[in-house]
C-alpha cells in the first residue's frame, strides 16, 4: 500500500529524514517509535504533504502512485489520513459543516454521491458513539475551546468519518489520560480491517498495549535503525532509546 | 463650496421654526469655515475626501409619482424582519407607502423629522444639534446646514421597546449626482430600552453622495443597540457620524456593517459621561476593486469605571483600502476605566492595503486600557488541516475568510439580521455553495 524509498525531508534548510525506507502493506499496523527530535512527526507530516516540509530525495509511492506529486487533498481523497499531534483550533467553522465538507469532498473522489445535512447527522449520531462524544460537538467551532483529550477524540471522529485507508496517528496519546487513550485506540481498532492499514507514530509505549501493532520500527537521526516485532516495543521501554543508538 | 451655498438656498424655506433656521445657517457659516478636510488633517490622513469635495452634488429633487419601488422591492433590498416598525427614505424622502408600522408602546413616539417639527417641536428644539457637534465636524455641519428629513425616536424612561426600529434608506437612479443628508436623534431616557438599525442600500449603481448624522442621549441604566448596514451602490460616496453620550451604567452597543461605496466613513464618537456606562462598538467590512473604507472611533472616558470594548474586522480584496482609526481618551475623574480595542484585517490579494492607528490619551492611573492590531493573510496551519482532511484548496480559503468574518457577526444580538449578513459573507466567501 505503502512504499517510502530513502526519503530525505528537510524543514527551513534544516535536514531532518536522512534516509527513510518503509514498507506498509494492508492490513498492517506499523508502529514508529523514537527520541524527540528523531524526525516522527516529520515523516507522518511528509506523507500528509505539509509545505512546511521540503521533500529533498527518495520516493513515496502510495497504491502505485506517486504520492509527492499529490496535494494535500489529493492525498486525503485518496484515503491518506493524519491525526494530527496538534489538532488546528478554527473558530468559526463548526465541526458539523468541516466534517461534511471533508467527507462530500472525498465521497466525491470516490464517484460516491454526497450527503445532505440531515443524512450527514444521522451518519454523525453513529460516529460518535465510537469515540463518546456529545452530539454538541457538532455545532462547536472546530477544535476551539477544547480540551487536549477533546482534540484528540476529535481527530479519531474525524478519522471514523472519513474511513482512510491509510491512517497516520502522530503522537496521538500524548497529553490523554488513561480513560481518553482508552477511547481513542477503541476507535482506532474498530476501524481495522484487512484492506486498510495504520501507521501509529509514539515517544511511548503505552499506547501499544491498546492497539498492538504487527511491526514495530525505530527512528533516530533521520532513519529507521531497527525494526522488529510488537516485542521491541517493550525492549524499548525496559531499555530507553540510547541502547539502539549504539547499535545503529 | 459655492454649490453647497446654493443647496442651502434651495432648501424650502416654509414651515421651518427660527431656532431651526438659525442652526442651520450657524451650521453653514461653520462648514464654510471648515471646509473639506485634507490628508494633512490628522483624523483624515489616510482617507482623502477629494473626490467629494471636488464634485458638484445638488439636492436630490424627487420626481412627482415618487418611487416606483414596491415593499417587497425594499425587504428584498435590506437585511432583517420585515416585520420590524420600518421608516423607509427613498433618495432622502420619507416614503409611507413603503413603511410599515409594527405595534410599538404607546409611549414610544417615533417621528419623521418633518412630523416631529409639527407634533413635537419641543423635544426638537432641547435635542437637535445639541450632541451632534458642528463646530469641530466638517461633514456634521454641512448635514445641520442642510438637514432635511430623518427620523426622530423618544423613548420615555422605563418603556422597553421589544421590536427593533428600522430605518431604511433606498437610493435609486434618481439619486445621480445628488447629496442626501439624513438625520436620527434618539433620546432613550432612563431605564429604557431600544434597537435602531439603520439600513443603507443603493439600487441601479447611481453615483450620489449620503452624509447621514445620528444623535443619541442614552439616560442613566438605559440600553442602546445600533446597528448601521452600508450596502450603498458601487458608485457612491457614504460618510456617517454617529454621536452617542452615555448616562450613568448604560449601555450602547453599535455595529457597523460596510460593504457598499466607492468611497466610506463612519465615525462613531461615544462620551461615557457616567459611572458605570458600558460602550461596545464592533464593526465588520467587506471590501474589493477600488473601494476605500474608513472607520473612525472616539471613546471618551469622562466617569470612572466606564468599560469600552471593540472589535472591527476587514476582509480585503482586489486593490481595496481599509482604515480603522481608534482613539480613547480617558480623562483624570474616570479612574477604573476599562478599555479594550482590537482590530484586525484579512487580505485576500496583495493589491489591498490597510491602515491602522490606535490612539490611546490617559490621563488617569488606575485603569486598563489595551490594545491590539493584526493585519494578515490566512493561517497557514490552518489551511493545510482543512486539505488534510480533503477539503480542496479553494474551498478551505474560502471557509476560512467567512470564518473570520463570522467571528465578529457573533456580537450581534438580532438573530434574523446576524443570519443575514453571515449569509451574505458566506455567499461572497463559497460563491454561495450550501451551508
Amino acid at each position: 500500500m505503502l512504499k517510502i524509498e530513502n526519503l530525505h525531508a528537510s524543514a527551513g534548510g534544516k535536514e531532518i529524514l536522512r534516509g527513510v525506507n518503509l514498507s506498509v502493506n494492508a492490513g498492517e499496523v506499523h508502529a514508529i517509535m523514537g527520541p524527540n527530535g528523531s524526525g516522527k512527526s516529520t515523516l507522518a507530516q511528509a506523507i500528509a504533504g505539509h509545505p512546511g516540509y521540503e521533500v529533498t530525495a527518495g520516493t513515496i509511492t502510495y497504491e502505485g502512485r506517486n504520492l509527492l506529486e499529490m496535494a494535500p487533498e489529493a492525498r486525503a481523497q485518496a484515503g491518506v489520513f493524519l491525526a494530527f499531534q496538534y489538532p488546528v483550533e478554527i473558530p468559526g467553522v463548526t465541526n458539523a459543516y468541516f466534517m461534511r465538507s471533508a467527507y462530500n469532498e472525498v465521497r466525491k473522489a470516490r464517484g460516491e454521491p454526497e450527503l445532505d445535512p440531515i443524512e450527514f447527522l444521522e451518519l454523525m449520531d453513529q460516529k460518535l458513539k465510537l469515540v463518546d462524544m456529545d452530539t454538541s460537538m457538532l455545532h462547536r467551532s472546530v477544535n476551539a475551546g477544547f480540551s487536549g483529550g477533546e482534540k484528540k477524540r476529535n481527530e479519531i471522529l474525524q478519522m471514523a468519518v472519513l474511513e482512510p485507508k491509510l491512517a497516520i496517528l502522530d503522537e496521538t496519546d500524548s497529553g490523554l489520560d488513561i480513560d481518553a487513550l482508552r477511547v481513542v485506540a477503541e476507535g482506532v481498532n474498530k476501524l481495522r480491517r484487512a484492506d486498510r492499514a495504520t501507521i501509529v507514530v509514539t515517544h511511548y509505549q503505552r499506547l501499544l498495549n491498546y492497539i498492538v501493532p504487527d511491526f514495530v520500527h525505530v527512528l533516530a537521526h533521520g532513519r529507521i535503525v531497527k525494526s522488529g516485532g510488537k516485542e521491541l516495543a517493550l525492549e524499548l521501554e525496559a531499555k530507553g532509546y540510547d541502547w539502539i543508538g549504539e547499535a545503529a | 463650496m459655492a454649490s453647497w451655498s446654493e443647496s442651502f438656498d434651495a432648501l424650502p424655506a416654509g414651515g421651518v421654526p427660527s431656532w431651526l433656521s438659525t442652526l442651520r445657517h450657524s451650521a453653514l457659516d461653520r462648514f464654510q469655515a471648515l471646509g473639506f478636510p485634507t490628508t494633512r488633517n490628522e483624523d483624515w490622513h489616510f482617507t482623502s475626501v477629494t473626490p467629494i469635495a471636488e464634485r458638484t452634488f445638488k439636492p436630490v429633487v424627487p420626481k412627482a409619482g415618487a418611487s416606483s419601488l414596491s415593499p417587497n422591492d425594499v425587504s428584498a433590498l435590506v437585511l432583517g424582519d420585515p416585520a420590524w416598525h420600518r421608516l423607509v427614505f427613498v433618495n432622502g424622502r420619507f416614503e409611507p407607502s413603503l413603511s410599515a408600522f409594527a405595534a410599538l408602546p404607546a409611549e414610544v413616539r417615533v417621528f419623521t423629522l418633518v412630523e416631529a417639527l409639527r407634533e413635537a417641536p419641543e423635544l426638537l428644539a432641547e435635542h437637535l444639534g445639541k450632541l451632534a457637534g458642528y463646530q469641530e465636524h466638517t461633514f456634521t455641519a454641512l448635514n445641520t446646514a442642510l438637514l432635511q428629513d430623518g427620523v426622530v425616536i423618544h423613548v420615555p424612561r422605563g418603556v422597553v421597546v421589544d421590536e427593533p426600529i428600522h430605518i431604511v434608506h433606498v437610493a435609486d437612479v434618481q439619486a445621480e449626482g445628488g447629496a442626501i443628508h439624513p438625520r436620527l436623534l434618539a433620546v432613550v431616557e432612563a431605564l429604557a430600552q431600544v434597537t435602531i438599525v439603520e439600513s443603507y442600500a443603493g439600487v441601479g449603481n447611481p453615483a450620489y453622495f449620503t452624509n447621514a448624522v445620528a444623535e443619541l442621549d442614552v439616560g442613566n441604566a438605559a440600553r442602546v443597540s445600533h446597528y448601521k448596514i452600508q450596502r450603498e451602490s458601487a458608485e457612491a460616496f457614504h460618510v456617517a457620524t454617529a454621536q452617542v453620550t452615555q448616562g450613568r451604567d448604560s449601555v450602547y452597543h453599535a455595529f457597523s456593517f460596510a460593504s457598499g461605496a466607492a468611497l466610506s466613513r463612519t465615525n462613531i464618537y461615544t462620551k461615557l459621561a457616567g459611572e458605570g456606562a458600558e460602550t461596545r462598538l464592533n464593526g465588520l467590512y467587506m471590501i474589493d476593486g477600488s473601494q476605500h473604507a474608513d472607520h473612525q472611533t472616539f471613546v471618551e472616558h469622562l466617569a470612572p469605571a466606564c468599560a469600552s470594548r471593540e472589535l472591527y474586522k476587514g476582509v480585503l480584496d482586489g486593490g481595496s483600502h481599509g482604515v480603522f482609526n481608534g482613539k480613547v481618551y480617558v480623562d483624570p475623574v474616570a479612574q477604573k476605566t476599562d478599555g479594550k480595542q482590537t482590530n484586525h484585517a484579512l487580505l485576500l490579494s496583495d493589491q489591498a492595503r490597510v491602515d491602522t492607528k490606535p490612539q490611546l490619551e490617559i490621563f488617569a492611573d488606575d485603569v486598563k486600557c489595551t490594545h491590539g492590531a493584526t493585519v494578515g493573510r490566512l493561517d497557514q496551519a490552518s489551511l493545510f488541516y482543512m486539505k488534510s482532511r480533503g477539503i480542496g484548496a479553494e474551498h478551505a480559503r474560502a471557509l476560512l475568510t467567512y470564518a473570520f468574518a463570522a467571528e465578529v457577526l457573533e456580537t450581534i444580538e438580532l438573530d434574523t439580521l446576524r443570519e443575514g449578513l453571515e449569509g451574505l459573507a458566506f455567499a461572497r466567501f463559497t460563491q454561495g455553495e450550501q451551508r
